[in-house]
């Protein structure tokens, strides 16, 4: 170590970094500061990971983060990391500036510091709008065509911004390419740089006394803060891990400029200045898009100059817990008011394209299988590619058959299992001729490749299916290329018409369609929802 | 406190220890648990998208024994998230005995293209002066093992080429 420190000097420049000191009051609230740095060290490291299996153009990045998702080892943990990280790192940013100002630390000589936090405030937005995009599914590209649009209104600097953003009309590969750029290759050494400034200007004046620190002599920050720091970091470290591992993070469909249905919603740090942005039409827009905004950030950064009185005990600042207060209301106002005022869009059924979705290209009769299969148990006697060496039911592994037999050997032998395997002891399954064929489908379908994907089918899906079969919707329709073609393809019928359109029509196609010669059906209003969202999810 | 200076100064102590020990043990937990998942996430293979499918290689009944045909069809890829059609071959060779052969169409050297020296009767690899016998042997040259050869099978006078595996290297 001393060999080392001789030639580096190393030792001696980390030991006067953890020996600095500290004012006697320094304890639990300054921690926020050290979390943010870590979060934002986690950040890089976990960005740098993504990067490893991601195509950062618009043809191949959905792709390759779907590929992320369902096929790396741990893919999903890490991008899980990566998403919940960038929004804690708001929280504790906001958190940070949130100490500082009620402590007062930003009067003088510490305004450098202060203002250079602000900035760091909004890089780290910055981060979020840009970092949004690149997943290139719908909700990525419909925010960024709302972000983009309204940098393209701001006076004067509007076009040129747009310009600057690649968005001469549209959100396309010119924007995808500038905001991967800005993510990943402008704002990091930004931050880095301007991190170490911070920490150099708090180093350099040293942390903020209170009141009364100067009768009291100073404290080392190793190694009692250092723990605090230590232990608060581990705290928020567990807290985005646990959201990372069991929060999943949603992948919506593939970026579609053509979805008419669509509504755009940035991320929930934003959502104040959407709403803000409501309040205001017409001319008066560029009030809520730029001079609010506007006057905010320039208000926070002059802080420490509209407020030079002295420094005064934590408890004695009413004035600066009013401020906060009044903040922390103005922000929940304006985010409740915009979550409650965004319609749910009415067409969106939740499917977790983070998860393979191959059963989407089923045709319903082998979709409907899969509720057969779940129907009658015959998961408790087989198994479907199960790893091999681990213990499996009587039966065998159906994903992994050695022989692959005839729907119409299957169907015999679920009606005599005996009579086709002697000594077998599986029970015939007591289904009509056109519910088993439709369970031999699905078992046709199955291979190791699709065996997890199919099985992970969600319970609308398949019940939808189900009823598909039964209401015997092939005999006119088409969906994923199998049926008739007497009535209109199912696929696509999200885009033409919502949800109270095709209720009604089920209950009476004629008076919805004149002229429709497709016989009313009347569904339960389960079955209703399920048959709508299977048909609703059904792949463009 | 001047009255329990012994005291604290060894309370001062283990509270030292147990600050620095902390420190520590949450930093090298936290090491592990964002380094474990990014080892894992680099290191292990993605899981596996698809079982190796049998791919057409051409038609088997031209061919003449101990006369090596490079066969060349489309096969897909699969390359992390992209499926490649793509060109491919391999040597395929009617040996003595009429059993079937295709042998990957790389040098076991370092992967160059090897082609069949028709006066010669062996495969050469034209980089290193590989030679390997019509069954692949290594007869001189830098190769370390003889050449890798595709599972194959034949459905109705086609030739069917499943996995390439690798031969064992002769010790």
């Amino acid at each position: 170590m001393t060999w080392l420190d001789h030639r580096t000097g190393i030792e001696t420049a980390i030991r006067s970094f953890l020996y600095e000191d500290i004012p006697a009051s320094s304890g639990w609230h300054q921690v926020f500061g050290s979390i943010a740095v870590f979060l934002f060290l986690v950040q890089a490291f976990t960005g740098a990971l993504l990067a490893f299996n991601y195509a950062p153009t618009p043809g191949d990045a959905y792709n390759s983060l779907h590929y992320i998702l369902t096929e790396v080892t741990g893919g999903r943990l890490i991008r899980g990391l990566h998403h919940w990280g960038a929004s804690m790192l708001i929280v504790v940013v906001v958190l940070h500036m949130t100490q500082v100002f009620l402590y007062g630390a930003y009067k003088k000589p510490r305004e450098a510091t202060w203002m250079a936090g602000v900035v760091l405030l909004l890089l780290t937005m910055a981060y979020g709008l840009t970092g949004y995009l690149l997943p290139w599914d719908n909700r990525a590209y419909w925010g960024t065509v709302v972000s983009t649009q309204i940098a393209a209104r701001i006076p004067l600097a509007g076009p040129y911004l747009s310009r600057l953003l690649g968005g001469g009309n549209a959100v396309g590969v010119v924007t995808f390419a500038r905001f991967y750029g800005l993510h990943v290759l402008l704002l990091p050494p930004a931050t880095g740089l301007l991190i170490a400034t911070h920490i150099y200007l708090v180093r350099k004046h040293g942390v903020a006394p209170a009141p009364g620190d100067e009768s009291r002599p100073p404290k080392k920050f190793y190694p009692q803060q250092a723990f605090k720091d230590t232990v608060a970091i581990f705290a928020a470290f567990m807290v985005l891990f646990i959201m990372a591992v069991a929060v999943r993070v949603p992948l919506e469909r593939l970026a579609d400029p053509t979805d008419t249905t669509y509504v755009p919603r940035p991320d929930w740090y934003f959502l104040f200045l959407y709403q803000t942005l409501k309040l205001f039409n017409g001319p008066l827009e560029v009030v809520g898009s730029v001079i609010l905004p506007g006057l905010a950030v320039l208000t926070l950064l002059l802080v420490p100059f509209l407020d030079r009185g002295p420094v005064m005990r934590v408890t004695r600042r009413v004035a600066a817990f009013g401020v906060v207060a009044l903040a922390v209301l103005g922000w929940t106002g304006l985010t409740v008011a915009a979550v409650s005022s965004t319609p749910q869009p009415q067409n969106a059924v939740t499917v977790d394209s983070s998860a393979p979705t191959d059963w989407m290209g089923l045709s319903p009769q082998e979709l409907a299988g899969i509720g057969y299969f779940r129907e009658e148990h015959c998961a408790s006697c087989h198994t479907i590619d199960a790893k091999p060496g681990t213990s499996s039911g009587p039966g065998p592994d159906l994903a992994n058959l050695r022989t692959r037999k005839s729907a119409a050997w299957m169907i015999a032998h679920f009606k005599h299992p005996a009579a086709m395997v002697p000594g077998t002891s599986m029970p015939s399954i007591l289904l009509t001729d056109a519910q088993l064929d439709t369970l031999a489908a699905f078992l046709l379908e199955l291979t190791p490749r699709n065996a997890k994907a199919l099985a992970g089918a969600p319970d609308f899906a398949v019940t939808g299916a189900m009823l598909y079969q039964s209401s015997n919707c092939g005999a006119c329709h088409k969906v994923n290329g199998v049926g008739m073609a007497v009535g209109p393809p199912l696929n696509g019928l999200a885009r033409r018409h919502d949800r109270t359109w095709v209720a009604k029509h089920f209950s009476d196609p004629a008076a919805v369609t004149p002229g429709s010669i497709m016989p009313p059906y009347h569904f339960s209003s389960r079955q209703m929802d399920d048959m709508i969202a299977y048909l609703f999810s059904l792949p463009d | 406190m001047p009255v329990t200076n012994q005291g604290s100064t060894a309370n001062g102590i283990t509270r030292r220890k147990f600050y620095v020990s902390a420190i520590y043990g949450l930093w090298g937990l936290m090491a592990a648990m964002l380094g474990v998942p990014a080892a894992i996430y680099l290191l292990l293979p993605p899981k596996l998208r698809g079982t190796p499918e049998w791919v057409e290689a051409g038609d088997i009944s031209s061919l003449e024994p101990r006369e090596p045909v490079e066969m060349v069809f489309r096969e897909n890829r699969v390359d992390g998230w992209k499926i490649f059609s793509e060109k491919a071959s391999a040597w395929v060779v009617k040996l003595a005995d009429s059993r079937i052969v295709a042998y990957g169409p790389q040098c076991t050297h370092l992967g160059c293209a090897y082609h069949w020296d028709e006066s010669r009767k062996y495969f050469l690899c034209p980089c290193h002066l590989s030679i390997f016998g019509i069954d692949g042997h290594v007869i001189s040259g830098p190769a370390p093992r003889p050449l890798d050869r595709f599972e194959t099978k034949v459905v109705d006078g086609k030739l069917m080429l499943g996995p390439l595996h690798k031969s064992e290297e002769k010790s």
